[in-house]
């Protein structure tokens, strides 16, 4: 009597996303040494924008959070003050779109420390909750005021504006700078005050929503996200659905990180093409499509008469 | 005709990032990222 024969049971294609995620997390905040000096790295690539909402002022950031930087900009950006340098941060709104045009949204899923961050969280086994739609739309008023308006409009008593963003919101500034640096150097203690609770509660809350919601604050908060989803419909890397092999069974909406179903608008702003959708379809309905080259998931690809017998065996 | 866009798109931006850094935008940015942004932490 020969060897029982095992059980054909579809495996699941490897999700490797997550690897990516931690080393870029890594990559990104790579200066260790400054962890143990207490001080932020302060190396001349530091001025290299990275493709995330990584806080600068992290004690081993590498390189510079481009909604940092371009508020920076803007709030310099005074024609009255004859010694405010007339800078318009082309250096920074240059690199946003490209990496926009090239890819979109595509480094909120695969690059940016904070949304791996909020999928970890999310993986804490509670109760889920959906987030309506209309939630979403909350992050375009957040880029257009402030990142862009109030650090344009408002100014202090020195006659600038401020990096509004950052002050009053950014959690990714709280838990990577904020939080260590305090813990790290007793020189700033005695300077905390009223902000730092008011962002230390708000990162609170954004710890306890992300155990809930996936991604919640990519999704209604984070105006990074937001602009590079403006740029996923006519980016060179897309995402195409083929409506003759999809039977709208919602597999690839249970697995969306970010809630989307894909068969209705293939390249959402919303999409933070993470591709788990490419993999999760059965029927090879899903596939993206960059510098002309087509990908289905690897299992999916269409397999030579040999290879189907070997399945099937 | 279509898939042009994305390519001037892309090409504009490398322009405009280009103008940026010979406008010396570069060291404005490192200027602010090797500084503790006050304001990020909370405390500014």
């Amino acid at each position: 009597m020969g060897p029982k024969p095992k059980a054909s049971v579809p495996r699941k294609p490897r999700d490797r996303r997550h690897w990516y995620q931690a080393a870029f997390a890594l990559g990104l905040n790579a200066w260790i040494p400054s962890w143990l000096k207490g001080e932020i790295f302060q190396g001349g690539i530091k001025g290299v924008c990275v493709p995330a909402l990584n806080c600068y002022s992290c004690p081993s950031a590498m390189g510079a959070c481009p909604i940092g930087a371009m508020q920076t900009f803007f709030g310099g950006l005074r024609f009255n003050l004859s010694i405010a340098e007339k800078k318009f941060g082309l250096y920074v709104a240059g690199f946003l779109a490209a990496v926009g045009s090239a890819v979109g949204r595509m480094p909120c899923g695969w690059v940016c420390p904070f949304g791996y961050i909020q999928e970890l969280f999310y993986k804490i086994p509670t109760p889920k909750l959906r987030l309506p739609h209309v939630m979403t739309y909350f992050r375009y008023l957040v880029l257009a005021a402030m990142v862009v308006a109030l650090p344009l409009l408002i100014v202090d008593e020195f006659g600038y504006g401020q990096t509004w963003f950052c002050k009053w919101i950014c959690p990714a500034g709280t838990l990577e700078a904020g939080i260590p640096l305090v813990l790290l150097k007793t020189d700033l203690r005695p300077l905390v005050g009223f902000m730092y609770y008011w962002k230390l509660g708000l990162l609170a809350l954004f710890a306890g929503w992300f155990v809930f919601s996936q991604r919640p604050f990519c999704r209604t908060v984070c105006p990074l996200g937001a602009f590079w989803g403006l740029f996923n419909k006519g980016s060179l890397f897309r995402m195409a659905v083929d409506d003759e092999k999809c039977t709208l069974c919602d597999k690839c909406f249970k697995d969306c990180p970010v809630e989307i179903k894909i068969y209705e608008k293939a390249n959402s702003p919303d999409c933070v093409r993470c591709l788990r959708c490419v993999s999760s379809c059965k029927f090879g309905a899903i596939s993206y499509e960059f510098l002309g080259k087509k990908e289905v998931s690897p299992d999916l690809r269409v397999k030579t008469p040999a290879q189907s017998r070997r399945s099937a065996a | 005709m279509k898939r042009r866009l994305p390519w001037v798109l892309f090409a504009l931006s490398l322009v405009v990032m280009a103008a940026g850094l010979l406008l010396g935008e570069y060291k404005t940015v490192l200027e602010k990222a090797i500084t503790v942004c006050l304001d990020c932490i909370g405390i500014g």
